[in-house]
């Protein structure tokens, strides 16, 4: 796992998408499995509104000042207008994962698709566990969890009776993303000049 | 990569933590009534309250949660009630009853903006002078907020055992950010816990005197049902407890009942400092917004500025000595609020040095970011 | 009789506190308090495990004089603090004596509440007509038309009937009697003591001072008389119509029926909780899941 400051992971998509969900299963498994520090927040009252569903999570080896997210490392956006929203603030060198079952223009070319609903409803049976899948392929390509914990975490907090099937979407997950070699993508959407500017 | 080498792990809203601190601090009884961002306290509390023998229930109203909190608390159990703004000033009543009668008891405030109904359910600190005036005459309190999930356990412990140590009313003040983030808290071990508990009486009940001075300035406490068979009123009462109208009496009520609170300062007042020690600026926050400021202070320091944090954690009775000392170390102070400038003025108040009181108010519902309070950090 | 007088005067009442009460002559919280404490000598109860709470107003001064656990609380509050040490402590008795303005104006809310929870608590509501310590300004319970300190051109709303309030609220035992019938209203305590859940004895009482001078309906002695001649059963009543029962005070036990306790049911909840716990726990185990639960 790779040390760090503060890193932070925004989940995003629309309500009943699971977005909270898989964000508290990450910072369960961060914080009470790999004993590290962590916060997860989540869009709140007015926030909340108007569909769109968003969940942080900062991770650090040192205890965490500010509980938000500032610029965001990972975005995962499982819905156009959740991409759309809150790409805003993510880093040159930070990572754009979409659902490519929905996510269909993407802004920015440092960025990962994966048909996470169309896995989960093809492959797993359940199109409600895409979460679960896109949570694998978060929690591989951010570098900032142990596998183990994740499923661990995982296992602790899905209702009983579908332990199986959401272990299955979060392997599923993992499988596809160890498919795509990050180095391929461009390292930062700024030049190698851009700091000399 | 274990950083915290700890057992007993575990990923906690602000809400739970209040929860699982209360239960530690040996609360075993919650009447509260429906009310966001404090909802999860009343959720939770019915789900634990009866795991351990205790007593949940949810009243018709705020007002009569807190009557209901104060009679457990007479017959002898430590009480617990959640609301937030519009809730908090229905207590009002009844917690000037638990200020006038001695009753112990914790009243948590999860702050969202006000007045009326007013922002529900954004993030604020408009009631940190209610908290303190809210109800009418004039009655020693205490105030603690919280801004973090462990901050959540601990002040919630620690409320509880001001509130049994010296028989007042604690209000804990919490807003909807730290309600609801979720963090990795290490929860100690129950023998870990120090529990303070009331003092009952020593003596017989022929010799008991409910309101009897004492040198700790906090009579001994009888529950009902033990026999001795004493009088609770509202009413400014003399030392066994029955109204009086004696001019020396009355004097005598007020003067101990301030006395007991100020004879606690140094450990009732708790504050924390971040890289003060060379400081030549500073920030005092309390609440979620010391997050932002501590934020704030690292990124300074890291652009060479000598900032530091005093973080409030008890904000009444204003720690004067705390927050003066570090008026005189430095030349400017930032006071970021999520109101109009509830607590600054408290700040003005006691600043006799000459120190600068640069105010930060936010009031849009959202928490202030640690941007806001560094441009003034980099620019004063 | 006497001999009783005496044990209760001896045994009930608080010498230490500084008598004389504050209530005027002729005023019928005397007998309330009076017939109160026989019931309770008669329960046999020890006076440890009683509690008289109380809220503001004339009656609200009935618990200091009176050697039990004893609270005087906020305006129409009372019942809710006896809500919190009842489930505190269930082993106690918890009675609650209000005003009429205490009980069905400031405290309306929390008195169907308490009515419609069935919490074992006893109410006594003593109903003057008027709010006697702020000088008889109109109460819920004053009739229409009648004078007041702020209705002196008489007034224009009508009264609620506490006692009937009470049991469509869900009240499982309700009674009246009047400061006239003291015997009788000392049999009502006493039914009202000991059935279990939320009981309520409405007491018919006399503010000549405030109510009783305004209305020129005499002094106490006139206005206690004229709740023996206005008395009538609860079984009479059943036979008259309403135009009959107009202006009278129908007097007895008006329901007594067992509902379950929410106190009794809660018990079944604090069984059913540890039982979960002790059920989850072991799932844990057998799934290997091990973690620490807050």
């Amino acid at each position: 796992m790779k040390s760090n400051e503060r890193y932070e992971i925004r989940f995003s998509g629309s309500g009943g998408q699971g977005i909270i969900t898989a964000a508290v299963v990450l910072a369960d498994a961060v914080g009470s499995f790999d004993n590290r520090h962590v916060c997860q927040t989540q869009s709140y009252g007015p926030e909340a509104r108007g569909g769109k569903s968003k969940a942080e999570v900062v991770i650090s080896d040192i205890p965490i000042d500010y509980p938000k997210a500032l610029s965001v490392d990972l975005l995962l956006a499982m819905t156009q207008t959740a991409c759309d929203s809150y790409f805003f603030d993510i880093k040159p060198e930070g990572l754009l994962v979409v659902d490519s079952s929905l996510v269909l223009q993407v802004p920015t070319s440092r960025s990962v698709s994966i048909p996470f609903t169309r896995i989960a409803r093809e492959d797993i049976g359940r199109e409600l566990v895409a979460n679960m899948v896109a949570l694998g392929a978060v929690g591989h390509f951010c570098g900032q969890v142990s596998l183990e914990s994740l499923e661990q975490a995982l296992l602790s907090r899905v209702p009983k009776g579908t332990e199986q099937m959401n272990s299955e979407a979060l392997q599923a997950g993992i499988e596809e993303a160890k498919k795509i070699d990050l180095n391929s993508l461009p390292r930062s959407v700024l030049s190698d000049w851009a700091d000399e500017l | 990569m274990a950083i915290v080498e700890q057992q007993n792990r575990v990923l906690l809203q602000g809400n739970e933590a209040i929860v699982a601190g209360a239960l530690a601090a040996g609360c075993r009884f919650f009447a509260g009534y429906p009310i966001t961002p404090a909802s999860e306290i009343s959720e939770l509390l019915s789900v634990k309250l009866p795991q351990l023998g205790g007593t949940f229930i949810q009243m018709e109203d705020e007002i009569a949660s807190m009557g209901a909190v104060i009679g457990a608390s007479l017959a002898g159990t430590k009480s617990l009630t959640a609301t937030s703004g519009p809730g908090f000033s229905l207590i009002q009543e009844n917690l000037g009853y638990a200020c006038v009668a001695e009753v112990p008891c914790v009243i948590v405030n999860v702050m969202r903006g006000g007045p009326s109904t007013g922002l529900p359910t954004s993030p604020s600190q408009g009631d940190v002078q209610m908290a303190r005036w809210g109800t009418h005459g004039d009655h020693p309190i205490i105030v603690l907020a919280v801004s973090s999930v462990s901050d959540c356990f601990s002040v919630t412990v620690k409320a509880f055992n001001l509130s049994e140590k010296y028989r007042s009313p604690v209000i804990i003040l919490s807003d909807e950010v730290v309600a609801h983030t979720r963090e990795a808290v290490t929860i100690p071990d129950t023998e870990q816990i120090r529990v303070i508990d009331r003092i009952a009486p020593g003596v017989p009940p022929e010799w008991y005197t409910p309101y009897a001075e004492n040198n700790r300035g906090v009579p001994d406490m009888a529950a009902f049902g033990d026999g001795y068979r004493h009088h609770i009123t509202g009413l400014i009462h003399d030392d066994r407890g029955y109204p009086t109208q004696n001019t020396q009496e009355i004097e005598k009520f007020y003067k101990r009942i301030h006395g007991k609170i100020s004879k606690g300062f140094q450990e009732i007042q708790v504050t924390k400092t971040h890289l003060m020690e060379d400081a030549e600026i500073f920030v005092i926050a309390y609440g979620s917004v010391a997050r932002s400021a501590l934020k704030a202070v690292r990124d300074a320091r890291a652009q060479g500025v000598k900032a530091g944090l005093l973080q409030l954690i008890t904000l009444f009775p204003f720690p004067r000595k705390c927050v003066d000392t570090y008026l005189r170390q430095c030349r400017v102070v930032v006071v970021p609020e999520m109101n109009m400038g509830q607590m600054s003025r408290e700040i003005s108040r006691v600043n006799q040095a000459d120190c600068r009181i640069v105010k930060h108010n936010r009031i849009d519902g959202r928490l202030i970011t640690p941007q806001e309070i560094l441009k003034h950090l980099t620019t004063v | 009789m006497l001999e009783r007088a005496e044990i209760i005067r001896k045994e009930y009442l608080r010498h230490d506190k500084k008598f004389p009460h504050v209530w005027c002559p002729g005023c019928g919280n005397g007998i309330v308090m009076g017939a109160l404490l026989r019931g309770i000598h008669v329960l046999n109860l020890s006076k440890d495990e009683v509690v008289l709470a109380s809220g503001i107003g004339c009656s609200g001064r009935m618990p200091t004089y009176v050697d039990f656990n004893t609270i005087h609380t906020t305006h129409g509050r009372a019942l809710t603090f006896s809500t919190g040490i009842k489930l505190a402590k269930p082993e106690l008795t918890v009675i609650t004596v209000m005003g009429d303005g205490d009980a069905t104006a400031i405290g309306g809310n929390h008195f169907i509440h308490a009515a419609r929870r069935n919490i074992d608590l006893t109410a006594i509501i003593i109903n003057n007509s008027t709010y006697g310590m702020t000088g008889g300004q109109y109460s819920p319970t004053t009739p229409f038309g009648s004078q007041s300190t702020t209705s002196i051109y008489g007034h224009v709303e009508h009264a609620f009937s506490i006692a009937e309030l009470a049991v469509t609220a869900g009240a499982s035992f309700v009674a009246r009697g009047t400061v006239y019938h003291a015997t009788h209203l000392e049999e009502m305590i006493q039914k009202a003591i000991k059935a279990k859940g939320f009981s309520v004895v409405e007491v018919i009482s006399n503010c000549h001072v405030q109510h009783g001078r305004r209305n020129k309906l005499g002094g106490a002695v006139e206005m206690i008389t004229s709740f023996k001649k206005n008395a009538v059963t609860v079984g009479k009543a059943a036979k008259m119509s309403p135009e009959e029962l107009e202006g009278k005070i129908t007097i007895g036990v008006l329901t007594n029926v067992k509902k379950p306790l929410s106190t009794e049911q809660y018990q079944r909840v604090i069984a059913e909780a540890r039982q979960n716990v002790e059920k989850n726990a072991s799932e844990k185990e057998k799934n290997g899941i091990k973690r620490y639960e807050e």
